[in-house]
């Protein structure tokens, strides 16, 4: 998993059935110091994250596992609002 | 499987069901040389791992659903494991 911001979202009428209903999300994904790392990317929302939040998303097959037993067409899907981070 | 160390603490009050109870770690990658490697990875810790520990990654869902002995836990990285050392021959 990744800590991102949110960073926006997107609305699209037009999309696999599979997607219908859920909520489409810009991610910025960003290093524990905060900064921006790397290239922003859609993902969908299983948690009701908002654009400003910092969330955690996970990649790949998994990203599915959130609806189930629905299966939606998806390569990332954020899984928490992070409170607060930590560094040593 | 990849090795790092353990560089941080994530607290999430709000979570997918299936991570409730989890402990989120920030692990920074690290090659054989224990030098940095990519940028930190946020992971699910099933063997009480603490910050600065060298630990045994997954990075993979099945083997980190896995770890958390939950099915279908949506989740991609996990650590599976605190090193005790590391011999490289070469």
């Amino acid at each position: 998993m990744q800590i991102a911001r949110v960073v926006g979202s997107v609305v699209a009428t037009v999309k696999d059935a599979s997607l219908h209903g859920y909520k489409l999300l810009i991610l910025q994904p960003v290093t524990p110091d905060r900064a921006p790392s790397g290239r922003t990317l859609v993902a969908l929302d299983a948690m009701g994250a908002g654009v400003g939040e910092h969330v955690f998303f996970v990649r790949g097959r998994e990203a599915s596992f959130p609806f189930l037993p629905a299966e939606p067409s998806t390569d990332a899907c954020v899984v928490g609002i992070v409170d607060h981070w930590d560094l040593e | 499987m990849q090795l790092g160390r353990v560089v941080g603490t994530v607290v999430s009050t709000q979570k997918h069901r299936k991570l409730e109870g989890a402990k989120l770690l920030l692990v920074q990658p690290l090659t054989l040389d224990d030098q940095p490697r990519g940028i930190p990875l946020l992971t699910i810790d099933s063997v009480g791992a603490g910050v600065g520990e060298k630990v045994l990654l997954v990075i993979e869902g099945k083997a980190a659903g896995a770890a958390l002995r939950r099915k279908a836990a949506p989740v991609d990285a996990a650590i599976i494991g605190i090193v005790d050392t590391v011999t490289v021959d070469e």
